[in-house]
């Protein structure tokens, strides 16, 4: 991203095969679709391969595409420490099965960031040691951050008391 | 390459018995609502699950819900120790997608309040562990410390927590005539507090007995865990934004990115207070070297027009009022933006549908990753160590949870 002027996708290609689904980049960002069952495989070779040495996850997230033929997008940044190199790697995943590869047996920070993913999107992580809800508490209904959650619809663990229906006035 | 199960280090006598304690949500020790389920051998910490969320507030929820700008404001409510690092952070990866660069002196305004805000996260970060650990003088002194800094916050932004001063495009306003003077006066008590804590603390026995050896972090769990800022630098490994991946104007000035070696807690405090020092020679360059010119960049379609415009003729009107009802039309697309935060890698990862709001945004916490290496730093630990490791953490409920 930005700092050396080559692009790394040929290579990254390359190197992944045909895993790699489709490529683009924009911003200066480098961005790599692979297949949803070669997931866990295209994140070890690049973390191991010993030209590109991916060694940090910084983020994983989802993206709701609601509407499109494939609903959701699992997004992953990673970062060379070594070459100093970014790359954003993406799976679609569908809704009516929405499961992915979990990323745990490669990196230790996947528990956390696939447990938000899975609170917030509903995204299940296969092989996850430990997939519960993070931010949210555990009788939550739902997934907040998918786009047909309603932004304002309330799920207080203790019922809300309207104030005025409690002989409240304004002075 | 695969992650072996973490082994529990202390040895379990079966004849003891496991205690289950929960710590928190609210506990007088933890500034920030978080629990911990501790299993207990005796004073020996077995396991510890560690749940955080209690001050989720749908931040990236709101933020589709608004036009790019009005996210600005949630912005401020992440870390709300150093809100203006978020600011600068959401409007560099908006900038980033819009293809535009701020002008010269915009950058060094956000640098120079960049590193200020870290200073005053720092500071918040060490005074409370001191005062946590017994040395109530250091935290005392080093909060006096950040209310000078907050005061400069103050009279740059007109407020000391909830900022918003970044714009995309640019800064609300410059800075005031004397703020040169303020800050020069500010730094030179802000050293005198440095000098006393650095006597009061890091050569202290006593405090050093209580941080060095404890929560041992290999650098390799560090990286595996995606830890970023002071806690993967005290191990050792040399990874700052500003340095590796520079933005703004950070390649212009002489710094270095202090490391540890051993990645106990005695060395995420120190970095931390030598990151100090390193963030007040930067803000010190920066104020050498500030250029003159405007400090937003002029295209009606990202930057709001003068209030004199929009009073006095139609196209300044109709600017003003399409910008705030449509927003500020980003491209389709997408875009990760990261920064060096008071506590690591902050990232936004932005996507836009072409409309004038966000389609997603997704803030990459550094200290919720932190939290997520907490569980295992804990192990072996004894309970009155909890409090130090928590602290050196340094979480922040409005970003952990968001």
């Amino acid at each position: 991203m930005g700092l050396n002027a080559d692009p790394i996708l040929p290579r990254v290609k390359e190197i992944l095969g045909d895993a790699v689904l489709d490529s683009h980049a924009q911003a200066g960002d480098e961005t790599v679709v692979v297949s949803r069952d070669r997931w866990l495989d295209a994140h070890r070779t690049l973390r191991e391969h010993p030209e590109l040495g991916f060694d940090f996850l910084m983020d994983l997230t989802a993206v709701d595409r609601l509407g499109e033929d494939v609903r959701f997008e699992v997004v992953t940044h990673l970062y060379a420490s070594k070459t100093r190199r970014r790359l954003r790697l993406k799976a679609r995943v569908p809704e009516n099965d929405p499961a992915i590869a979990s990323l745990c047996p490669i990196w230790k920070g996947a528990n956390w960031l696939e447990r938000e993913a899975w609170d917030m999107f509903g995204v299940r992580f296969l092989e996850h040691p430990d997939l519960r809800r993070i931010l949210m508490y555990e009788e939550f209904v739902g997934h907040p951050l998918r786009k047909d959650y309603p932004f304002d619809k309330r799920q207080p663990l203790i019922p809300e008391r309207d104030p005025i229906e409690q002989g409240w006035k304004p002075s | 390459m695969t992650v072996q199960p973490s082994t529990v280090p202390v040895e379990v006598d079966a004849t003891d018995e496991i205690m289950e304690i929960q710590m928190g949500p609210s506990h007088p020790a933890t500034h920030g609502t978080v629990k911990f389920n501790l299993k207990l051998d005796g004073e020996v910490v077995v396991d510890c699950d560690v749940e955080v969320g209690y001050l989720h507030r749908a931040f990236e929820k709101m933020a589709e819900k608004g036009t790019w700008t009005q996210v600005i404001p949630y912005t401020d409510r992440l870390n709300y120790v150093s809100p203006l690092i978020n600011n600068v952070g959401y409007a560099l990866a908006v900038e980033k997608l819009l293809g535009v660069e701020t002008p010269e002196r915009c950058q060094y305004l956000r640098v120079v309040m960049s590193e200020i805000s870290r200073i005053a996260d720092h500071l918040t970060c060490l005074g409370m562990a001191a005062q946590e650990a017994g040395g109530q003088t250091a935290g005392f002194l080093m909060v006096e410390a950040r209310e000078m800094l907050w005061d400069i916050v103050e009279a740059v932004t007109g407020a000391r927590v909830t900022v918003s001063w970044c714009r995309v495009g640019g800064v609300t306003h410059d800075f005031p005539p004397d703020l040169d003077g303020r800050i020069v006066t500010a730094f030179d008590h802000l050293r005198a507090i440095l000098d006393d804590c650095d006597k009061l603390l890091t050569r202290n026995r006593i405090f050093y007995d209580r941080m060095a050896g404890i929560s041992v972090l290999s650098q390799e769990d560090a990286v595996s865990y995606g830890l970023t800022g002071p806690l993967l630098r005290s191990t050792g490994f040399s990874y700052d934004v500003r340095k590796h991946q520079p933005y703004l104007v950070y390649d212009r000035f002489d710094f270095e990115v202090p490391v540890g070696t051993k990645g106990d807690n005695y060395d995420r405090f120190y970095v931390r207070f030598l990151e100090i020092q390193q963030s007040i020679r930067i803000v010190e360059q920066a104020m050498k070297q500030l250029p003159g010119g405007p400090v937003k960049i002029t295209d009606p379609r990202i930057v709001l027009p003068e209030k004199r415009e929009v009073y006095s003729n139609i196209e300044g009107l109709m600017n003003h009022f399409k910008l705030i009802m449509e927003g500020i039309k980003v491209p389709r697309g997408e875009a990760y933006q990261a920064v060096e935060g008071g506590n690591g890698e902050l990232g936004f990862y932005i996507v836009s549908d072409g409309s004038g709001r966000p389609y997603r945004v997704r803030v990459r916490p550094p200290c919720f990753l932190g939290m997520g290496a907490l569980g295992e730093m804990m192990r072996g630990i004894m309970i009155a160590d909890i409090i130090t490791t928590f602290g050196m953490i340094n979480m922040i409920g409005g970003e952990c949870d968001r």
